[in-house]
């Protein structure tokens, strides 16, 4: 019952969200401030991850390599954890939570002062207003992020086996190039726009529906996270199935 | 003027509004009063259908609101100003930029026709130099006097406040009072205000109803209102000192 509850009113926020803006120029405006919060305001927890990822990633990986285990694995492993599921995945698991919380906790306290009310009453499709924007800017920016942090987390991992000495330049550019499909990245990308999109969206619809409080603000931010996160987790089996066997 | 024909709405088993029927005329201050928690923000919000009522009407000068399609309501609401309870300010813009948003979005005037609008609504609720402060900086009745702004910047055909004075001091309270009926006459708007302040009642009302447990248990004016045989109105109106001196007189 819950549930098919969720789905339906779901469904019908997102028919809302979609349709055409009031005013163009107003939207606009609106599009690039989130782009810079959700986008600009990123680039640095993305980029450091990303950096700590691959280097870690280079070591464990050497740490394993003995005998039959040859070199080049160590710029393959790295390479494959970073496009297939480290910055597809995580970097958005981990952006659900600082975005997702912040557009649910914005959009509850809106709620609960009124703000959404006074929204509405002027005419304006408030779910469309506040919520399109936040999508948009998630589908634009986080593939862009996620690129940058397979190539920041390449690049960590080179650095790491040249500095460390666990693998020659010749053999990590070697395991970077061995059996490279460009599929995979064109896999992470879907991947990582669909996943903005849940981010977003359930974010957004667990703040639009908030009712009471600060407290059931509070409780609004905490299960956007944990709804997005475990629907991108539900997503990406399903995702990695359909595209990847 | 605005119908409301036999409006009903419950929170499940809590019935707010028992077949409530009112009238609000143009040109009028027509206010709702009642106890707090009687249902009175419900019965502006039903009307202006932030809420949808269970059962029944509402006609804005004859046009049906309640069965409307969504579409067909927009061109509706952009005749409606509203002054919430607690102001509801966007926190993310300024004073000038919340009193110029509605104009943004829906007029065709230059950013200049916009700018001398705005200025004048600022002017017109006294908060001539906080155009640039955000509503966090502002005073709980400073934020209900930008609400009111907003509200009129449109120049809209229907107006509602709900408890435009509330957190007000006496003195302020008598200019929003008395901006309420200026504007009221000027432009023939029908206003609504619900209110508990009973001196502005008596000062600012053409029309009252008086809701009592979700029915409206009084309809009439300000003279008939004071010699209304009604206990729960008299128990209202009466409860202050004050009011009940002025009756020994
Ligand atoms: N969204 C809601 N869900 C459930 N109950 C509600 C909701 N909104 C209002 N109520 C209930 O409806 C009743 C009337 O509320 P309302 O806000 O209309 O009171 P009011 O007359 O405006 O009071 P006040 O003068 O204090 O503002 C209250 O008992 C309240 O608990
Ligand atoms: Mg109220």
């Amino acid at each position: 019952m819950g549930i098919i509850f969720h789905i339906g009113r779901y469904t019908r926020f997102i028919l809302r969200v979609l349709r055409k803006p009031e005013n163009g120029a107003v939207f606009r405006r609106s599009l690039v401030n989130e782009m810079t919060t959700i986008g600009t305001n990123s680039v640095g927890i993305v980029a450091l991850l990303s950096l700590f990822m691959g280097a870690v990633m280079c070591l464990q990986t050497a740490h394993q390599v003995s005998g039959w285990i040859p070199v080049y694995t160590i710029g393959f492993t790295v390479r494959q954890t970073m496009i297939l599921e480290f910055s597809p995945t995580l970097i958005p698991v981990i952006l659900a939570g600082k975005i997702g919380s912040n557009i649910a906790s914005q959009l509850g306290t809106m709620r609960v002062t009124e703000q959404i009310d006074a929204l509405e009453i002027m005419g304006i499709n408030s779910a469309g207003f506040l919520v399109l924007p936040k999508i948009i800017a998630g589908i634009v920016c986080l593939p862009l992020l996620v690129i940058m942090s397979m190539f920041l987390g390449l690049t960590s991992g080179a650095a790491i086996a040249f500095l460390t000495g666990v693998s020659n330049m010749a053999d990590f550019q070697y395991g970077l190039q061995v059996d490279f499909v460009s599929y995979d990245v064109i896999y992470a990308i879907i991947k990582t726009t669909i996943f903005s999109i849940i981010m977003t969206s359930v974010s957004a619809y667990h703040g639009f529906f908030t009712h009471g409080g600060a407290l059931q603000v509070a409780k609004s931010s905490t299960n956007a996270v944990v709804y997005s996160v475990v629907i991108i987790m539900l997503s990406n089996l399903v995702l990695t199935k359909l595209l990847l066997t | 003027m605005i119908e409301l024909k036999n409006i009903s709405k419950s929170f499940g088993e809590h019935h707010v509004l028992k077949n409530v029927s009112a009238k609000f005329h143009p040109g009028k201050v027509n206010f709702i009063i009642g106890r707090s928690g009687s249902g009175k923000s419900v019965m502006t919000k039903c009307t202006v259908g932030l809420l949808e009522p269970d059962q029944g009407q509402v006609l804005f000068d004859g046009r049906d609101f309640t069965s409307m399609t969504q579409r067909n309501r927009k061109e509706v609401r952009t005749e409606i100003g509203m002054l919430f309870q607690g102001g509801a300010l966007f926190d993310s813009m300024t004073v000038s930029e919340n009193v110029k948003f509605p104009l943004k979005m829906f007029s065709e005037m230059t950013d200049e026709e916009m700018d001398i609008r705005v200025a004048d609504c600022i002017k017109r609720v006294e908060l001539e130099g906080h155009g640039d402060k955000f509503p966090g900086e502002l005073s709980g009745g400073m934020q209900k006097r930008v609400g009111i702004a907003r509200a009129i910047s449109m120049n809209p055909k229907y107006l509602f406040c709900d408890e435009p004075n509330s957190g007000l001091d006496p003195q302020t309270a008598i200019v929003i009072d008395k901006l309420i009926i200026d504007i009221t006459r000027e432009y023939g708007m029908t206003t609504v205000v619900v209110s508990h302040d009973m001196n502005s009642v008596i000062e600012a009302s053409d029309t009252i109803h008086f809701i009592h447990e979700g029915e409206i248990a009084f309809e009439g004016d300000n003279a008939e209102m004071l010699v209304a045989q009604s206990d729960t109105l008299n128990e209202f109106i009466y409860a202050s000192k004050l009011m009940q001196k002025l009756r020994d007189k």
